[in-house]
């Protein structure tokens, strides 16, 4: 702060004798930053964004055997209004993200409070809630399947031990949707209780120590000074939930076998994308079902963000 | 005094009795897993379930071998993993630093260009990726699966911030010494900006390991496939086997887990640091 005025001086005598100077530099800068940034721009230009306007005019084409592709207007558009499939997926994917993402951030807060307490072995539970957000969705999947396995699973062995006959899991109808969201949950939780802790850990120890002073209760500590002010983490990874909810794929995928009479109703908005666009060759109407799923996370994280005045406090 | 003491032991009691259960319901899976990937077959169906394998069968991890190119799986696995992270590592970085620290006409302009990668669900990016690839011919080749991955905005921005928040002074030092932006950026920058490339590092390193959607949709012959690819592929040949399924499935995982022991601060300071903004 002290040599302000100095480097200023120095500064201002360098401006007028080495002008000409500065002009190279500047060109100089420009060289660099265009070279800098060429191979990410080009990268995202080429792979993402010029795809984003693709996939728009894809949505408007119907495809052949043989990648050739035909202008059909609002046809796909059209065919989605009297899909049931699609309607079905939607009713899917939204029982999946109203049961993962307000379960899992309770959840994750409640773990991060109790983890943010002074007590011993913290690093160790953290480790272990952790587990899961490092394992691959795949082999996730995988041992649940098993675990759910109806004749010689785990789940249901435990539950005859109290006498109760475990349903089908994965295979029943009724019930393979709520098993999958069982296991997303699952899986979430470390993520987020991570970015909780982080959060609690910012808020400053001088409001607890006077919340203590005036004798409030751990129930009023949390509800008038931790959760008000972990607000904006909150929100930020309620967005984030649920945008990643609204693409849930790999857990469907992998636990609902392809000819499973569940598949019906778990299959997921995304799950019908890769169906229509990589099984049945059906790319069209495929990029019909990715611009839409675009456009509605666009109006949800619009809606939130507008909503988050309400409820988010920022200091 | 003595009664707040109880009350104090009470509830530290009360918050590892909650603890205990979650952690519990965490680890069960992983340990079912790791057991029944040891037991005979018989034992993996038998009611009640065999809890301890009378024999410990290390002939299953051997059988993942034989029964499917599992070594290829994860060698290919470790390649893009390697590749994608390195290449997004340079390749942010050298941009993250342009954007952060050197004024150019056009950088709001591109940076929210780039930015708006960020808003769009990958689905949307899916088909003419695909097609792409299919032009290059490029399917059933690792570099399918490793190029659109080297590319990321989120990286980028991640970067940028940090880049953002270093001392001016450094810079303006080393450029009176007659550096160029590449010198300043390789030399000064990056090794300050090392919490924030290690978080994106373990991020898209982790990304990489376990991502299905993409892999399954470029590379569908056996020699190309991931291990999440080669785990879809085994779930559908040998549906009931679980002992050989389990022992896949942690084999798959294991590199990973593996990594995140050695490297647990990392881990979570680097998911933090990406979620918490």
């Amino acid at each position: 702060m002290k040599e302000l005025p100095l480097n200023g001086d120095v500064k201002g005598k360098r401006k007028k004798s080495v002008s000409s100077l500065a002009k190279t530099k500047k060109r100089s800068d420009y060289f660099w930053a265009y070279v800098m940034i060429a191979p990410t721009m080009l990268g995202l230009f080429i792979f993402y964004l010029w795809p984003i306007l693709q996939t728009f005019y894809y949505s408007f084409t119907e495809w052949g055997a043989f990648g050739q592709h035909v202008w059909i207007g609002l046809e796909n558009y059209k065919r989605m209004l009297t899909d049931a499939n699609l309607f079905q997926s939607i009713k899917n994917t939204a029982i999946y993200i109203i049961f993962t993402v307000p379960i899992g951030i309770f959840l994750s807060i409640l773990v991060a409070v109790l983890l943010n307490q002074k007590i011993k072995g913290k690093t160790v539970y953290r480790t272990l809630y952790f587990l899961p957000v490092i394992t691959m969705p795949a082999a996730i999947a995988m041992v649940w399947r098993w675990l759910y396995n109806a004749d010689y699973g785990l789940l249901n062995y435990l539950l005859s031990l109290f006498g109760i006959k475990g349903p089908h899991w994965v295979s029943d109808p009724k019930i393979a949707l709520y098993s999958i969201i069982v296991v997303a949950i699952w899986s979430g939780v470390g993520y987020n209780m991570v970015i909780f802790l982080s959060g609690l850990q910012g808020i400053p120890r001088v409001y607890y120590e006077a919340a203590e002073i005036d004798g409030a209760g751990p129930f009023t500590v949390f509800f008038k000074i931790t959760l008000p002010l972990l607000s904006p983490v909150i929100f930020f990874v309620t967005i984030m939930s649920l945008i990643g909810a609204f693409q849930v794929f790999d857990l469907i995928f992998m636990m609902i076998g392809k000819g499973s009479t569940a598949l019906e109703h778990t299959q997921s908005i995304v799950y019908l994308f890769y169906q229509h666009a990589f099984v049945l060759n059906d790319k069209g109407y495929a990029a019909a079902i990715a611009v839409v799923l675009l456009i509605v996370i666009l109006i949800i994280t619009a809606i939130q963000m507008a909503l988050q005045k309400k409820w988010v406090h920022y200091d | 005094m003595e009664k707040t003491k109880r009350l104090f032991t009470g509830k530290t009691f009360l918050i590892h009795f909650i603890l205990i259960l979650g952690s519990v319901a965490m680890v069960v899976p992983f340990l079912w897993m790791i057991l029944t990937s040891l037991k005979t077959y018989g034992e993996s169906i038998h009611v009640p379930p065999v809890l301890i394998p009378k024999d410990l069968q290390w002939g299953n991890y051997k059988e993942v071998f034989d029964l499917l190119p599992f070594f290829k799986f994860m060698l290919n696995t470790f390649i893009v993993t390697v590749a994608r992270t390195v290449g997004q590592l340079f390749l942010c970085s050298l941009a993250a630093y342009a954007f952060a620290r050197i004024e150019f006409p056009g950088r709001n302009f591109l940076f929210l260009l780039a930015l708006s990668v960020l808003m769009v669900p990958g689905q949307v990016f899916l088909l003419p990726q695909y097609m792409i690839m299919v032009k290059l011919g490029w399917l059933n080749t690792l570099q399918a699966v490793i190029v659109p991955g080297l590319f990321s905005a989120f990286g980028t921005f991640l970067l940028r911030q940090f880049f953002m928040g270093l001392p001016k002074e450094l810079e303006e030092a080393a450029r009176l010494d007659g550096c160029n932006h590449f010198q300043i950026y390789w030399r000064i920058m990056l090794p300050l900006a090392q919490p924030g490339l290690i978080a994106l590092g373990i991020f898209t390193a982790l990304w990489s390991w376990n991502e299905l959607m993409w892999p399954m949709i470029v590379n569908s012959s056996p020699d190309k496939m991931t291990l999440s690819v080669g785990l879809a592929s085994l779930q559908g040949q040998y549906l009931t086997n679980y002992p050989i399924l389990m022992a896949g499935s942690f084999l798959a995982i294991l590199p990973m887990l593996i990594l995140f022991i050695i490297l647990q601060k990392q881990f979570i300071e680097g998911i933090a640091l990406t979620g918490g903004k």
